[in-house]
């Protein structure tokens, strides 16, 4: 089956949450007036509606999952969506008392808000630029999803540069990764593109390859703090291909449509998931690795 | 082939690609820094234009030909503030500068106001007047700002930065700096990208502060060799390691002790913490909050 999505290389307005659901509203009428018909998915970056550094204000600009679908549900319909459709955005969410960046995929207008996951991120970057574990929790699953397109996992910047994590995500069953990021953009020598931004290509290009996966990824752009978000939203085929990319600092709408199928022809052809998943339990209970004892049965 | 021949051709990888990290590609450091011009002052801070002291050299060149790019030459404000000691050519530099970009060039001569100063506050030695002078400069640039409602913007590069050369709440003080994570040698390979005058790029660094005064007779190394020790150091390599690699010992130890020696000019104030909800320190909020 074909589907059509939009990932949106948002640009907010610090800390700002009000006026970046504008933005957002602007950004649904947008989708809503055509010509094409409107995404069934849309896919929003990391902590798109506040921007990322937030450092101690993070606790001002949490919500619950259901907060904040409900406030996306609102600015769709507020744009005058009536139809349902599935969104992917990055937040900071208060679950309960305990503060985690996330991401949720939700479905609003028709008969919605509904929540439909919570990604929490799980590698917290501490180090450098980043401080995150100084104010987050990390989140403690890795858990697929089924969405209309096929079953989906969430992976939040950092926890995409960690190859384990697409590759557990494909062994579950993800055929579609879509990853929301905010990456400030570093490392001037590459040609015509940021290092970190090459960096990300290459991830992304080789995680869809290897697993035969879609990957969505939506990059935050603006600048925080002398910080440059470095965008670079892309989509890739489940062969590796990048079917097309937006720049560092475009504030732009990347609209595609894709196929199912293709991740079964792309599996097909280069069956590596399916060798790993036969190999796995080798790799897996090889004593030698620093690893949990499974308990026993 | 005989049999003595080798049959394999060997190439070596280098260990350590010592100019790596100065390289930069000059159209994109270009591209990114006009941005983050238009970002900081356009859409964050709603100010359209700038104000920068244009001394003759090349940075200050550097950041007023990528103010002009990101915001237009009209909405650029340059200052030339002569020191009746310092050099006609850096102010025919600054002109030339001034002139080929069509941005706005003052001048506010500084020389009543250091020496009404200085008669008050008695002898000084050669430093002394250099740091007035600088802070005298530092001064004019915030009230020119509030006259303009133009935003002062910083020239530092970041070898100087990082080898403590220069006067602290003087330089350093505007609020946005497009320049201060670029060695000096990226500084020239951006300002030749962008077509600063070869006059500028190609004279001496210095601060003329003092007559026949460099950067490099005051720091003691080139910036060419600083750059590329400094690049190691923040790469993390010790100094056997750096000297390993084909550097002069003293030259290596010259560099670390600037480095190590002002750590605290790349600081606010130390403040006395003595609640659980000190600025910065508890209380964080970042700066674009």
């Amino acid at each position: 089956m074909t589907f059509d999505v939009a990932i949106v290389q948002f640009k907010p307005r610090k800390g700002d949450v009000e006026a970046n659901l504008a933005t957002l509203r602007g950004v649904f009428a947008q989708l809503l007036a055509g010509p094409a018909p409107p995404p069934q998915l849309v896919v929003l970056p990391e902590a798109a509606m506040t921007g990322y550094f937030l450092e101690g204000a993070v606790y001002e600009l949490s919500f619950s999952a259901p907060e904040f679908a409900a406030k996306l549900d609102a600015t769709w319909r507020a744009a005058g969506g009536t139809a349902t459709i599935d969104i992917v955005c990055g937040f900071y969410e208060n679950h309960e008392g305990t503060y985690h960046n996330s991401a949720l995929y939700a479905t609003i207008g028709g008969g919605g808000p509904k929540v439909v996951h919570v990604h929490r991120k799980m590698f917290l970057p501490t180090y450098g630029v980043f401080d995150e574990e100084r104010f987050l929790s990390r989140g403690r699953h890795l858990d697929v999803f089924p969405t209309p397109f096929g079953i989906a996992a969430i992976l939040i910047c950092e926890d995409a540069w960690h190859s384990i994590m697409p590759t557990i995500a494909a062994l579950k069953g993800a055929r579609l990764i879509i990853i929301p990021s905010a990456s400030p953009g570093r490392g001037l020598a590459g040609k015509g593109m940021l290092e970190s931004v090459e960096r990300w290509r290459a991830t992304a290009t080789l995680m869809a390859s290897e697993h035969g996966v879609y990957v969505l990824y939506a990059g935050l752009t603006g600048f925080e703090g002398g910080k440059g978000m470095s965008g670079s939203s892309c989509i890739v085929s489940p062969r590796g291909e990048l079917l097309e990319a937006l720049d560092e600092l475009s504030v732009a709408i990347l609209r595609a449509r894709l196929d199912g199928a293709e991740v079964d022809l792309a599996r097909a052809t280069l069956p590596l998931l399916g060798d790993l998943a036969a190999v796995l339990p080798d790799l897996w209970y090889d004593a030698a690795l620093p690893l949990p004892k499974v308990p026993s049965r | 082939m005989t049999e003595t021949e080798a049959p394999y051709r060997v190439i070596e990888a280098p260990l350590n690609r010592i100019d790596a990290s100065l390289k930069i590609d000059a159209a994109l450091t270009e591209r990114w820094l006009t941005a983050f011009l238009r970002d900081e002052l356009i859409e964050r801070r709603r100010i359209t234009k700038a104000v920068l002291g244009l001394s003759g050299g090349i940075d200050s060149a550097l950041v007023a030909y990528l103010c002009a790019r990101a915001l237009g030459p009209e909405n650029v404000y340059a200052i030339r503030m002569p020191y009746r000691s310092s050099s006609a050519d850096s102010l025919a530099d600054a002109q030339r500068v001034g002139d080929a970009l069509g941005i706005h060039l003052d001048t506010i001569e500084i020389t009543d106001a250091v020496d009404g100063y200085l008669r008050a506050a008695g002898d000084a030695d050669p430093r002394r007047r250099g740091n007035v002078m600088a802070r005298m400069r530092m001064l004019v640039l915030f009230d020119q700002s509030a006259r303009l409602n133009a935003l002062p913007i910083g020239t530092g590069n970041k070898t100087e930065r990082l080898m403590g050369y220069f006067t602290w709440h003087a330089d350093d003080t505007p609020p946005v700096n497009p320049i201060g994570d670029l060695f000096k040698t990226q500084v020239w390979a951006l300002a030749r990208h962008m077509g600063v005058p070869v006059e500028v790029i190609d004279k001496p660094p210095s601060a003329d502060l003092e007559a026949n005064q460099t950067d490099e007779g005051d720091m003691g190394v080139t910036y060419l060799t600083a750059d590329r020790i400094l690049a190691q150091i923040l790469c993390g390599y010790n100094d056997a390691q750096i000297a390993a690699m084909g550097f002069d010992p003293r030259e290596i130890t010259l560099v670390r002790r600037r480095i190590e020696g002002t750590h605290w000019k790349r600081h606010l104030p130390t403040t006395a913490l003595v609640s659980g909800t000190a600025i910065n320190e508890f209380y964080l909020r970042p700066v674009d909050y």
